[in-house]
């Protein structure tokens, strides 16, 4: 269980990466022609459901195959 | 009769009878009881999940409205992207330890929970008042959307405003959830989701074609956001990072406590199940971000309403044969319909289990049919405000909605982890957030940014998440009062197992 916890700070990750656009709010690069701000925030969707895959069977425990 | 109205009508006429057919899907039990007929069974797999999940968050006036933003205001609109992705770690935490008590305890909706945790009556009464006219608004976004389509197809559609086909729509609508419940909106969301995704595949791919790549729908939009009375750019004014981060966590906040995602949530066979949906239904959030693009192609292409919400629509008339616009269209009706029987249910479960029922473990045949009838007078009540109210005022308490919802927050979510709040310090908080919220949104017009002057500077952000973290100033402060002053804390019924 104790380690089990560390893996929660993966779920912070998302919260940082997109909620301060300062981070992102720009032209270049431009990804597949698209500006960085958009291409970036689309890109992060896929991001995130792999990190909460990960999540997910880092945490997993006995009792979730009920 | 265009071909595009053919297959709408053909289209629609299939999602019906498979409406009334899923009473009899995956039948176990009798749909007399409440699990059955409210939640299908609590016993949806993986896939059936993500599809019933996704097609009632997910909604039809999402996929009108966030293009119409971005043809509005531009960058601002994709908050609706950060917005969709924290929804999802916030909720894998929460929401499945939601899933697990009131898988245990036999919750059909939060303020079960709430009664159940705190053992007080009026806060019980508070939750599920909040949650019904949070929702109702809710619904008739829905009927706005549907009415678009049916204004822009024109012909018997368009008849007396739409009224007419709105009205056809809506009673099938109610008939097969009253019939099927939960069962109806989950197998149409099969129907909903695969053409929604077609779509948009077939929209991204003939947009960027016709403009030979994104940077030519980008090149051109961004020149005619410029050349607007107001001028544009396709980046967020420095002075809006607040207010463009906190709409984003305070509509995730919000999202996954309305009473139509905890009816879709309810209904997941395991916690597994719930747990990889998170993991799966950011793929949705993928396909607003490139609908909401579709804003930006509609600019690109010269497109000009003054209707925003017409952008996408028309978009689809002039990039598609007729007969697609017809997929496209049922698409978005379709998208309406899920939603919309989903939060009927949901807004019935709440009145016939909090509202109209005094506890009791073993929930009656009575309450179904309770739950059963409300349905259809929920959906009434929706038809007759999109019919004779104007559907900005629909939008104005959708707003304000999202901001009372979030007053729950302190007892629904916060209560999963800890009872150390005081029942009536949560009524207080709850009170307090919603008359700020009230006030806010008055105040800024139903608009989500609120100017907060705060020590000598103003923070522009999002109306109802200051609201709800005032009403946690005040249940904090309260709650060593209330205890102090020996008022009673009331029993809470749940163990510490019940969470695991």
């Amino acid at each position: 269980m104790k380690s089990s916890k560390l893996w929660y700070g993966l779920l912070v990750i998302p919260f940082i990466a997109t909620l301060f656009p300062g981070l992102y709010n720009r032209l270049e690069p431009h990804i597949f022609g698209m500006p960085f701000f958009y291409a970036y925030q689309l890109i992060w969707t896929v991001f995130c459901g792999v990190l909460l895959a990960i999540f997910i069977f880092a945490t997993r425990e006995k009792t979730d195959a009920r | 009769m265009h071909a595009s109205s053919v297959v709408l009508i053909l289209l629609l006429l299939g999602v019906t009878v498979l409406g009334f057919w899923a009473a009899r899907w995956r039948e176990k039990g009798s749909l007399e009881s409440m699990d059955d007929w409210a939640l299908g069974g609590r016993n949806f797999g993986v896939v059936v999940s993500w599809f019933l999940i996704g097609g009632d968050l997910y909604t039809a006036y999402t996929f009108i409205a966030v293009p119409a933003l971005v043809y509005g205001v531009g960058a601002f609109a994709f908050f609706a992207l950060p917005y969709t992705i924290v929804a999802y770690p916030f909720a894998i935490v929460t929401l499945t330890r939601f899933w697990t008590v009131a898988s245990k305890r036999g919750y059909v909706t939060a303020a079960d929970f709430v009664r159940d945790r705190y053992g007080d009556r009026s806060l019980e009464v508070l939750v599920a008042i909040t949650g019904v006219i949070a929702i109702l608004p809710y619904i008739a976004l829905q009927l706005v959307g549907m009415k678009v389509i049916f204004g822009q197809l024109g012909g018997a559609f368009a008849a007396g405003g739409g009224v007419l086909a709105l009205t056809v729509a809506f009673v099938l609508l109610a008939s097969y959830t009253y019939t099927s419940g939960l069962r109806a909106p989950a197998l149409i969301a099969f129907v909903k989701d695969t053409l929604i995704y077609l779509t948009i595949i077939c929209a991204i791919v003939a947009v960027t074609h016709m403009f030979g790549g994104w940077a030519g729908i980008f090149d051109a939009a961004g020149k005619a956001l410029a050349a607007r009375p107001k001028p544009a750019t396709l980046l967020l004014p420095s002075q809006l990072y607040f207010a463009y981060g906190s709409v984003a966590l305070g509509s995730a906040l919000a999202l996954f406590i309305y009473p139509h995602s905890i009816t879709s949530l309810l209904s997941a066979r395991t916690r597994t199940v719930v747990k990889r949906n998170m993991a799966l239904l950011p793929i949705y959030s993928l396909l607003l971000g490139f609908l909401a693009l579709l804003g930006y192609a509609g600019i690109a292409a010269g497109i000009k309403v003054a209707n925003p919400q017409l952008i996408v629509p028309i978009l689809f008339q002039r990039i598609f044969p007729d007969w697609f616009v017809g997929v496209a269209y049922a698409a978005i009706v379709i998208g309406a319909l899920v939603p919309a029987a989903i939060m009927a249910i949901g807004g019935a479960n709440l009145f016939a289990s909090n509202l109209f029922n005094e506890f009791s473990p073993t929930r009656t045949a009575t309450e179904t049919r309770i739950a059963k009838i409300l349905t259809l007078v929920i959906c009434a009540v929706a038809l007759l405000f999109v019919i004779f109210v104007n559907p900005k005022y629909a939008i104005g308490f959708q707003f304000l909605g999202g901001a009372w919802i979030l007053q729950i927050f302190p007892a629904f979510i916060i209560g999963l982890f800890t009872r150390w709040f005081h029942p009536k310090a949560l009524i207080l908080g709850w009170a307090v957030g919603i008359v700020a919220g009230t006030y806010m949104a008055i105040m800024t017009n139903f608009t989500a940014n609120f100017p907060l002057h705060l020590f000598g500077g103003t923070l522009i952000g999002y109306g109802p998440l200051y609201a709800l973290i005032l009403n946690l100033i005040v249940t904090t402060i309260a709650t060593p009062i209330f205890a102090a002053a020996k008022v009673g804390a009331g029993a809470d019924f749940t163990s510490a197992a019940d969470y695991a």
